[in-house]
């Protein structure tokens, strides 16, 4: 797995202004954000996330949902779930913010090198997956047989919808959608997404398995992947844990014996499964 | 034997469902099976009413559905292709929870449910196996219906 990419001083915020942003869904918005001043370019790896601090509110650690190969701005798709990512969702073009990062490790596109590569998103995890599938589609041919299977609550809920039907118009990647219910006006697939992973396909003895989402849907994709006969530890899953410093000092993301920030969020199942079926934890 | 049950012999032998019966019970159970279509927006079930069989779908979609009077029909599940609908036909009282609608034209085969049981009766060994397999069935069922019922996209983390 590539190491994170090297971050100047990691507890320093870097000002950054909105360059645009846009409402993608209900209580979901994505940002683009450029340098409030000259730069170096801002190189990261899909899987990575910034702390971004809406200014006079607080911190949120975000996983990048845009292109990595452009270094020139910086994307980040936010869920309102609280007074920080409220903030930044209200913001317009021109307002300040800053960044630290990026931090983490990422999904391991390089490792993955002439195997079958399952997706698997649940909600707004396709965000942090989408850098992944933009650089994967970039070296299409390093890669064996693409699926991306994505679950949402309600086709309203369903997250990139332009991006989806485009994805799905390409002859070499496997594109399937379905939702937890609906009551019409659908005419996609209706059940939860891991009944997707039984139809995909792939080859579970050559496949490597990246997954985002709600941590339970995380779980039940990863068992229904192994029954289809992969590894755990060629299932990879990004997990989310109230990151704060972002560089595992201060603790708050501690997992078992792993901080999420500096160990994850990506992580080998294999590695993380024990952990997340403890309640202590 | 005649070419057409030859044919579901196939079918029945070519579904995973079905691997691991012998031979003589996947004849069993080619035995009960039968060719029927659908008609977009045509009924295989209907909340409430005894069902009879079960369906392999050869073709088309095929929507579960709950109906409120507030919300209209709710689908909560869809079948294609080579999927199995159905298994209150081995669960008394025999009662469908819900209406199953087929969305496109809908080629499938459909199973008698009381011919399977009646096998199953005189066979023992045979009924142990198909209520082996089918319990898998309902089982992943559950674990899915478990999953839409907990809401898993509505987990957040305040931030």
């Amino acid at each position: 797995m590539p190491e994170a990419a090297a971050v100047a001083d990691p507890m320093v915020p870097v000002p950054y202004r909105v360059l645009r942003q846009r409402r993608e869904i209900d209580g979901v918005h994505t940002l683009d954000f450029e340098p409030a001043e000259g730069r170096t370019p801002f190189r990261a790896l899909p899987g990575q996330f910034n702390m971004v601090y809406a200014y006079g509110i607080g911190e949120a650690a975000i996983s990048l949902s845009g292109d990595c190969d452009d270094t020139k701005t910086i994307r980040h798709t936010i869920r309102k779930v609280g007074a920080v990512t409220a903030g930044l969702c209200s913001l317009g073009k021109g307002d300040s913010v800053g960044i630290r990062g990026p931090f983490g490790r990422p999904w391991p596109l390089d490792e993955a090198r002439g195997a079958d590569i399952v997706v698997v998103a649940g909600g707004i995890g396709l965000a942090p997956l989408r850098p992944a599938i933009y650089g994967l589609l970039a070296k299409r041919e390093r890669y064996g047989r693409i699926a991306v299977l994505y679950g949402s609550r309600s086709p309203e809920e369903l997250l990139f919808l332009d991006e989806l039907k485009r994805w799905r118009g390409r002859f070499d990647l496997e594109v399937e959608a379905t939702v937890d219910h609906t009551t019409g006006g659908w005419f996609g697939q209706v059940g939860v997404v891991t009944a997707l992973i039984d139809r995909a396909g792939f080859d579970p003895d050559n496949a490597v398995a990246l997954i985002c989402g709600p941590e339970i849907m995380m779980r039940f994709c990863a068992r229904e992947l192994e029954h289809r006969g992969m590894s755990p530890a060629d299932i990879y899953v990004s997990m989310e844990r109230n990151m704060a410093c972002g560089v595992g000092h201060c603790g708050h993301c501690q997992f078992g014996p792993e901080f999420v920030c500096k160990d994850g969020p990506v992580f080998a199942y294999d590695r993380v499964e024990p952990i997340m079926t403890l309640r202590e934890v | 034997m005649s070419s057409a049950f030859k044919d579901m012999a196939a079918i029945v032998s070519e579904h995973p469902m079905f691997a691991g019966f012998a031979a003589e019970h996947r004849e069993l159970i080619a035995g009960c099976a039968s060719n029927v279509r659908f008609d977009a927006g045509a009924l295989l079930f209907r909340e409430g009413e005894p069902v009879s069989r079960f369906y392999l779908i050869r073709y088309g979609k095929v929507a579960v559905e709950l109906a409120s009077p507030s919300r209209g029909h709710i689908t909560i599940q869809t079948h294609q292709e080579g999927d199995i609908v159905g298994w209150s036909w081995i669960v008394p009282p025999f009662h469908s929870y819900h209406d199953a609608r087929a969305l496109t034209l809908t080629r499938a085969l459909a199973f008698d449910g009381a011919c399977l049981r009646d096998k199953a009766a005189a066979d023992p060994e045979f009924g142990f196996v198909l209520l082996k397999h089918f319990s898998q069935l309902i089982a992943q069922s559950l674990e899915r219906v478990q999953l839409q019922l907990v809401d898993v996209y509505g987990e957040v983390q305040s931030a």
